[in-house]
């Protein structure tokens, strides 16, 4: 055409117009922490592998990879975790947190339909680590430093791997074909697991044996006696012996009146026990209220509707045969429980301590460098203890002890040895910002409660040992898996290429950083950051 | 309208990579129309800006890019077209202030008697240039029944010159011509018009509201216009950092709260009967909606006027009841307007 | 073939020939014989194809003239007086944005006072808009400049606006020969337009100019207008040798050659003046006349070449600009300087008739040198009415 001048012009010429050069902030392309992740004891990033389950198909291996990359357990994890990945879910903000854990099952239980494996990443380093003890902690580390190349020898004074997984969680909360599966796979990486083999001088079994590195993972498997008057005749067990004993195949006689002292996880596993092994009545006594008591929520749900019967502001001070005396307790303004006086008694069979557990340090004899307080291994940040190349980890050091952190304890502890077999300093990880709720932009997120698990029906549940929580089908955990938020961190959903007033967001292939901002013609308006559904960009001053 | 086949990450986001991408936004992809593109000279933030662009690149895609557009003088006109800059990649042309809807009219009697048919005609002007100077074309347009879809970007108010008041303009908003001297609110109430019920009241096939804050809304509704024949009209919220007093990054926020406080209703209309309404989807108080506003604040300084925010709320209020705004326990919806 | 027609008749089938592809116009008088006939031949098909779009008013005929002719479509429309004045904003626009639209006006008078009738206030207020102005003398011009208006405004992409007479021609019932189809087709070429919106090449028509080239755009604009002066000619020659006779070009000299007197009209009241200098000439007086058909572009060099030899010239004023004068009088006295004496003459305001007697007496004052060169005159005011009681209670007496 011949173009009038001036009035008619050439299409798209304004893109000469840099109008970049008013901006006074620009969008920046953030990575914040997700409470999930921060919340997290075994490292997982979730957020990350939620992407991936997303898609669906695929994705679900990926998804599973990826927690693998942390965490050999997910079919575990996704049974006994106490989830404080979803008590720290910012969806819970905005209707109920995403069901990370029953997502996370239902990859693991996927991975073991499928038989996904994992493989060595590096080649053989020629070193030797021992693991004292095949609980989660120990079966994490070798995990981790097997795939990292090292010769793992794996030991356990029980007949079989797993700890506590094993010997103290019942099998209606974890079954045991599905810790056997993950188990296994661990070992067919060429763990040299070596069962009914205890330690116990550990200076000699480092020095015979030739270790270059030792990672002590031997847990707290003592149960803790408190001290009760009782009668000869009472019949006084404690949990951790109970339930262990359960699994090698006994059947403790209980009676028909039980009561459970004791507050903690373990106290609702030995309740529902006595419930599955025929007590007609299962009491749980604990000192202080049921808001205060450390069992999770979930788990003391679950025993009430199995009918366990609760107690609370109670303590036991004498036992005989077929009867408790029970005294009143009172929390003084610190929260702290305090007698009253008042007794009471009340009908028992049995009584099954379920106080808390001890270590039991006995095999480090007086292993050099390796210090003990409050009954748990020293360690520092890297998990070592004062010995080098010594390491410990799970419940024999400090922390929480639940099998969730002993798996982060363990990873973390591989990690070390490796930086430390290697003579490398370990990595520190980076300490990213919290992405808080206020960060997000939840309107763009559709509105969708919450897919429950279904639970097994209560006739079941009284009688026998079959797994209460069942998992979500291939659709509620796609539409779990898609309730998450993303909090902190792109998710692609192509907002700030939308939502740019200047076409100033350039959508490019890379699935790490699937935009630029193109800064000859942003404005510094904000939009993007603004509508970023996932808080995922911030502005930045610009130096002018 | 929109059926949401799984609830997932960015349903209401522009894009969603876990949708075949047949089903994404325009505005998702990467091989776009731009019809605006960079460079313009709009202020940060420009909803006007964000909205053409969304709006025409939606139309282009259902026009498999046969689309020829006429643009009103205002705001969109100024800032895309400084000699020797265009900002537009499609064929676009500006004519006067008041005759976008006539020059639309007469592009697509010339496209017809061209037998250029599957060449579509958009129309598209600011509040100004279609319920003020534009309205007498703008309704013989509607009632000829051409076959162009007109596009108000509604940003209440002449931006370009200076932000004065039109009658698109809401109670109480304080422009440079009806500033807050002494008693007065603002803006007056009872006065200005909300065209989309003029355009219904035509009986044209499609009548239409959106904002930019709903970027699948407005597409689907671009979509369905460029499906149809006849005079279609679309109005859309543009909110304007400059003449509302915002910050440049609440435009698309402000067109949210516009529409969840009941202020604008979002419908959908054929030959004159209301077909379809977007629900709120979190009612909030006008509040929430006027207080990111410098040209509400005289109504919550000290003392404020908590008499006109009362009475904006019982706009919003009616706004809720006559158009159904809000779902009803059952899941279906109640407008008392049109069937 | 020469039949008996009313004008308005005769330019809408004329107009239809030249195969418009949209006809946009709003009804006025004296302009809507013209459109009802355009309508009736789109209705019944034999204008086709062609869009008629019934607007809501004048600015909305011309704005869909825009619109049409911007995506390549041959475009017309007609008004008159009011009507053009309410297309004002959109002229400047359609000659701004180089459209080649043909407009026909029915010329009227403007109010207040409300008045239907013949005169040129209306195409002379919007003289300067930019678009080509043509005035046709008779039926016949008028058709014939509508087949030279569509040649000419496309090839120059401007607008161009054929003015004839309200009334006087409009409704004149006379023999005119409106050129068929073939010949029309022949004649004018299909429209390639310079600029159009095109998906395949999309461009901006009508960007915001500033200082920095505003005025190169009205530069260049005044050229386009000064090249339509040579076009004109050309197409009129042309259409000579194809129709066999003289129809437009930019003046009519009328036995000017050895005139002592000139008398300068435009329009209809031409062939009165004409019929008067042959009167004259019988006479003995030395007087001719010159037809302006063409007022914008102003055709200087040829108005200075026909009234280079007259020692008198009178100018026929339809319109004036009061308290200024006559403007086709200031743009002849500008062409010819100071040297001749021009005297402008206001007659035939509203419809008023400007008969033979009428610029028989406006000569003969001027020979008696009633008639100064320096003022304006009204040679056909009825100073009666003026005078009377009702006429001077509200404003000055004459």
């Amino acid at each position: 055409m011949d173009l009038p001048f001036g009035i008619t012009l050439e299409h798209g010429g304004s893109r000469a117009n840099k109008t970049g050069s008013w901006r006074t902030e620009r969008p920046v392309y953030v990575h914040h922490l997700p409470p999930c992740n921060q919340a997290c004891p075994a490292g997982e990033d979730v957020r990350s592998w939620l992407y991936d389950g997303e898609s669906g198909g695929d994705g679900y291996e990926r998804a599973w990879r990826a927690i693998m990359e942390v965490n050999p357990f997910p079919a575990v994890m996704g049974r006994i975790c106490y989830h404080p990945c979803e008590t720290g879910c910012n969806r819970g903000q905005l209707d109920e947190a995403v069901g990370i854990n029953s997502v996370e099952r239902f990859l693991g239980d996927e991975a073991i339909r499928a038989g996904w494996r994992m493989q060595v990443d590096r080649p053989s380093s020629g070193r030797r680590v021992v693991v004292v003890g095949a609980g989660p902690s120990g079966l994490s580390a070798a995990y981790h430093l097997v795939r990292l190349g090292h010769a793992v020898t794996l030991l356990d004074s029980a007949p079989r791997p797993g700890g506590m997984m094993r010997y103290g969680i019942p099998a209606y909360r974890l079954p045991r074909e599905v810790l056997d599966a993950e188990i296994q796979r661990i070992l067919d990486l060429g763990v040299d697991l070596r069962t009914d083999t205890t330690v116990t001088d550990l200076d000699q079994t480092l020095r015979e044996d030739g270790y270059d590195a030792a990672f002590l993972a031997v847990g707290a498997p003592l149960g803790h006696r408190a001290h009760l008057p009782a009668g000869s005749a009472a019949k006084i067990v404690d949990a951790v012996t109970m339930l262990h004993g359960l699994e090698e195949g006994e059947r403790p006689l209980l009676g028909r009146r039980v009561a459970v002292y004791g507050g903690g996880n373990t106290a609702m596993d030995a309740a529902r026990t006595a419930k599955r092994l025929g007590a007609e009545d299962a009491l749980v006594v604990y000192r202080r209220t049921r808001e205060r008591m450390p069992a999770h929520e979930s788990e003391v749900r679950e025993a009430e509707e199995e009918g366990v019967r609760f107690t609370w502001l109670s303590t036991i001070t004498q036992v005989q045969e077929g009867m408790l005396t029970l005294e009143r307790m009172e929390l003084d303004e610190t929260g702290f429980p305090q007698p009253t006086g008042e007794t009471e008694e009340l009908p028992a069979d049995a009584v099954v301590l379920a106080l808390g557990q001890d270590t039991d340090l006995a095999f480090l004899g007086r292993a050099e460098g390796v210090e003990v307080e409050d009954g748990v291994v020293v360690v520092d940040d890297s998990q070592m203890t004062g010995r080098p190349g010594v390491f410990a980890g799970g419940d024999v050091a400090p922390g929480p002890r639940s099998a969730t952190v002993a798996i982060g304890q363990g990873r973390r502890a591989a990690t070390s040895i490796d930086a430390w077999l290697r003579g490398a300093i370990p990595e520190r990880v980076v300490e990213l910002p919290l992405a808080d709720f206020a960060a997000l932009n939840t309107w763009y997120y559709t509105d969708a409660p919450r897919s429950h698990r279904p639970v097994l029906e209560a006739a079941r549940r009284a009688s026998t040992f079959d797994e209460v929580v069942q998992g979500l089908n291939r659709d509620t955990a796609l539409y779990e898996a898609r309730r998450c938020m993303s909090c902190g961190n792109c998710i692609s959903c192509d907002n700030c290429f939308g939502v740019c007033p200047d076409n100033a967001v350039i959508k490019v292939d890379d699935a790490d950083a699937p935009y630029l901002i193109d800064l000859d013609f942003c404005k510094g308006c904000g939009l993007c950051a603004a509508e970023c559904p996932a808080g995922a960009i911030a502005m930045v001053p610009e130096e002018i | 309208m929109r059926e949401t086949k799984l609830y997932q990450i960015g349903t209401f986001a522009v894009g969603n990579r876990l949708l075949d991408p047949e089903d994404r936004s325009a505005q998702a992809s990467p091989d776009r129309a731009n019809s605006i593109t960079s460079g313009h000279r709009a202020c940060q933030g420009c909803g006007e800006a964000l909205g053409a662009r969304y709006v025409l690149d939606a139309a282009m895609r259902a026009a498999d890019g046969d689309v020829v557009v006429t643009n009103s003088t205002g705001c969109l006109e100024v800032f895309s077209t400084p000699y020797p800059e265009s900002s537009w990649q499609i064929p676009w042309v500006h004519s006067l202030f008041g005759n976008g809807p006539a020059v639309a009219a007469g592009m697509a009697a010339g496209l017809r008697a061209s037998g250029r048919t599957s060449t579509r005609v958009v129309g598209q002007a600011g509040d100004g240039g279609t319920v003020d100077i534009g309205f007498g074309c703008l309704s013989g347009m509607f009632e000829r029944n051409d076959d162009v879809l007109f596009v108000c970007y509604d940003n209440q108010g002449y931006m370009n010159t200076g932000v004065q008041r039109s009658a698109a303009t809401p109670p109480a908003a304080r422009t440079a011509n009806t500033g807050v001297i002494g008693d007065e609110p603002g803006n007056a109430f009872g006065q200005g018009k909300f065209v989309p019920l003029i355009a219904m009241a035509h009986e044209i096939p499609y009548v239409a509201t959106a904002t930019v804050a709903d970027l699948h809304d407005l597409e689907d509704k671009v979509t369905r216009a460029m499906g149809m024949h006849g005079a279609r009209y679309l109005h859309v919220l543009v909110p304007c950092p400059l003449g509302w007093a915002a910050a440049p990054a609440e435009t698309i926020r402000l067109a949210r709260l516009a529409v969840e406080s009941g202020l604008f209703p979002v419908f959908e209309a054929e030959h004159g009967e209301v077909t379809a309404v977007t629900s709120i989807r979190g009612k909030v108080p006008v509040d929430d909606y006027l207080r990111l506003q410098g040209r509400y604040a005289h109504l919550f300084g000290d003392p404020g006027r908590p008499d006109l925010v009362a009475r904006l709320q019982a706009l919003a209020d009616r706004n809720v009841v006559r158009f159904g705004l809000l779902d009803s326990d059952d899941g279906t919806q109640n407008a008392s307007l049109g069937s | 073939m020469r039949e008996q027609l009313e004008g308005s008749q005769a330019v809408a089938r004329t107009v239809a020939r030249c195969r418009p592809r949209v006809v946009a116009a709003y009804p006025i008088s004296p302009q809507t014989h013209i459109v009802e006939r355009l309508s009736d031949l789109v209705r019944s098909g034999d204008l086709a194809p062609c869009e008629y779009l019934m607007v809501e008013s004048e600015f909305g005929a011309m704005s869909a003239c825009i619109g049409a002719s911007a995506v390549g479509a041959r475009t017309y429309t007609a008004t008159a007086s009011q009507g053009l004045l309410f297309m004002a904003e959109a002229l400047f626009n359609v000659s701004g944005l180089g459209l080649p639209v043909v407009m026909t006006v029915a010329n009227r008078a403007i109010g207040a006072p409300i008045n239907i009738w013949n005169d040129h206030s209306d195409a002379m207020s919007q003289r300067d808009c930019g678009w080509v102005q043509l005035f046709a003398a008779s039926n016949q011009e008028a058709v014939d400049l509508h087949v030279q208006a569509f040649v000419l405004a496309e090839r120059l992409s401007s607008p161009v606006m054929v003015c004839m007479d309200g009334f006087v021609l409009t409704h004149a019932v006379e023999a005119i020969d409106v050129p068929d189809q073939a010949e029309v087709d022949a004649f004018v070429p299909p429209f390639v337009p310079r600029q159009m919106l095109d998906p395949t090449d999309p461009v901006t028509i009508g960007a915001m100019v500033g200082p920095e080239a505003f005025t190169e755009v009205k530069y260049l604009m005044h050229r386009r207008q000064q090249q339509a002066l040579a076009e004109i000619p050309s197409i009129a020659a042309d259409f000579a040798a194809r129709f066999g006779r003289t129809s437009g070009g930019v003046v009519h000299p009328y036995r000017t050659d050895d005139a002592d007197t000139v008398v300068v009209a435009l329009g209809s009241a031409l062939g009165s003046v004409c019929r008067v200098v042959d009167d004259l000439r019988a006479e003995g007086t030395s007087v001719g006349a010159l037809g302006i058909t063409c007022f914008r572009p102003w055709p200087e060099a040829e108005v200075r070449a026909a009234l280079a030899g007259a020692r008198h010239v009178v100018v026929l004023e339809r319109a004036f600009s009061p308290g200024a004068g006559g403007i086709v009088g200031r743009d002849v006295r500008t062409s010819i300087g100071s040297r001749t004496p021009v005297v402008d003459a206001v007659v035939g305001l509203g419809g008023r008739p400007v008969s033979r007697a009428t610029v028989r007496r406006v000569l003969e004052d001027v020979s008696a040198g009633r008639l100064t060169p320096d003022d304006l005159h009204f040679p056909d005011l009825r100073r009666d009415l003026i005078d009377s009681e009702p006429a001077t209670r509200g404003g000055p007496r004459a």
